[in-house]
């Protein structure tokens, strides 16, 4: 039987349908933050700039696609007793496998990156799609889904880090939109100021809500009973 | 395949598990680790450079490089060019010129320091810029949620300050982690750090109503917003790095 099945899925094209929707899914009625509210800390950690967004969200792609193809390799050899400290296993060396590699051949960005790699182990999104997908999918299936929720993830934190840097600071990755706030040009003189706590964590939690909001208006089915 | 839920598997797996994930990063660490500590030191000379004012746009004439440090490249070449041999460690009064000066962590020293029988070695590294000397001072100590660390540059009248360069290891992006972007930074530049004759060291002072840090007499800088712990790492920093210098300091200006 199992024999048969495993044909079966071999005959299924790279980007079958289902596959495709194993990436698509994730970014809006099955988002990873907005519908199973998972990665909400680092998501109001490192939101506060638009650039720190991006970064991070490069970052998580590729360890939990990574991971996700690591673990769906090992899912018939992990004891189930010890799958959680398998799966953190994991994940812990491929970030430190990253942060060697980008330290010895792309400092300047791993100086960048420093803050956001310890925030990855704890991205309870990975270990979400290991135990969830990876232990009961092939590798090519998984690295789909890591790829599929890590953009999930990716596009809410880009959209927070959007408003919480044009709000807060005034800037979009680090450039004055709005004028500039000490010599008072552009939007500023005609008094406008930031607002400081859009830089503040719980901003990030309102502005996710309001996104979980316009989410479930626009999508009725989303609204639990 | 074998059974794996008995306990013989599950403790095998283990095992082989932490043999072969120790064996990977452990060879991986060793085979980076040399070229890892010579992109760190490459990074503490830009750093020392920057906070004296040698940046990109010395080297390349260009005035848009001018908040970027020398390139990774060049820094060895420009350092010697600048700094060479004029490094120093100093105990108390008494300033030994050593090209160690250089390897000194100043971490280590400040935990050595704790004990009474150790005198401190403090680094200094003197810059000379078209015949005028900078002194640079490392500086470190805690932020929020993790170390915090900077360079900063003296003039010749070892007052005012000349440049100052600041990092971290997490403070938290867009708050704490902006003593590194040069709004923050370009506040020190003029400042003096004493008050008449008394050290007072720099203070990041809120609400001090000077945002664009116009007097510079006044032992302040603008803080920022939201970062209230991290800005009184630098001040502390400040206050008591500094400090250890002073004796030395005016030792250098009676001669």
């Amino acid at each position: 039987m199992a024999e048969v099945a495993e044909k079966v899925k071999q005959k299924e094209p790279l980007f079958s349908k289902k596959n495709k929707g194993l990436m698509t899914d994730p970014l809006f009625d099955n988002n990873p933050i907005t519908i199973q509210v998972l990665g909400i800390c680092s998501a109001l950690a490192i939101t506060a700039q638009l650039k720190a967004s991006i970064v991070m969200a490069v970052a998580v792609m590729f360890v939990l696609a990574m991971g996700n193809v690591v673990i769906s390799l090992m899912r018939t050899i992990i004891p189930s007793k010890i799958r959680i400290i398998v799966q953190l296993v994991v994940v812990a060396t491929l970030v430190i496998i990253v942060d060697l590699v980008l330290k010895a051949f792309a400092y300047e960005l791993s100086k960048q990156l420093s803050v956001f790699v310890g925030l990855i182990i704890t991205n309870c999104i990975i270990m979400g799609r290991f135990e969830a997908f990876a232990l009961g999918n092939g590798p090519w299936k998984s690295f789909l889904d890591g790829i599929g929720n890590a953009a999930g993830y990716g596009l809410i934190l880009i959209i927070v880090g959007f408003f919480r840097e044009l709000l807060g600071s005034g800037t979009l990755l680090g450039f004055q939109v709005l004028g500039d706030p000490i010599e008072k040009t552009g939007l500023y003189a005609l008094g406008y100021e930031n607002n400081g706590f859009m830089l503040l964590a719980p901003m990030a939690l309102i502005t996710v809500g309001v996104i979980i909001w316009i989410q479930r208006s626009r999508n009725q089915s989303l609204i639990e009973s | 395949m074998a059974n794996t839920e008995k306990n013989s598997y599950t403790i095998l797996f283990s095992i082989g598990m932490v043999v072969i994930v120790g064996a990977v990063l452990a060879g991986l660490f060793g085979s980076l680790n040399s070229q890892i500590k010579e992109n760190q030191k490459k990074e503490k000379k830009q750093n020392i450079l920057f906070a004296m004012g040698i940046t990109k746009a010395t080297i390349s004439g260009n005035q848009e490089d001018v908040n970027l440090p020398v390139d990774a490249t060049e820094a060895d070449k420009v350092f010697s060019e600048y700094v060479g041999e004029n490094q120093f460690i100093i105990e108390g009064t008494k300033a030994t010129k050593t090209s160690k000066a250089f390897e000194i962590d100043v971490k280590k020293e400040g935990q050595l320091a704790k004990k009474d029988s150790y005198t401190r070695k403090l680094p200094l590294f003197i810059g000379n810029i078209k015949g005028k000397k900078s002194y640079v001072v490392p500086l470190y100590g805690k932020g929020l949620w993790d170390a915090i660390w900077g360079y900063v540059a003296l003039d010749e009248d070892l007052k005012t300050v000349k440049g100052a360069f600041f990092d971290h290891k997490g403070e938290t992006p867009g708050l704490g982690a902006n003593i590194k972007e040069k709004f923050f930074y370009e506040d020190f530049k003029g400042e003096s750090i004493y008050n008449g004759s008394e050290f007072k060291g720099i203070t990041v002072a809120k609400g001090n109503n000077d945002p664009t840090n116009k007097r510079k007499n006044d032992n302040k800088v603008d803080a920022i917003a939201g970062a209230t712990i991290t800005g009184d790492g630098v001040t502390a920093m400040i206050k008591t790095d500094l400090k250890m210098y002073v004796p030395y300091f005016q030792t250098v200006k009676a001669n």
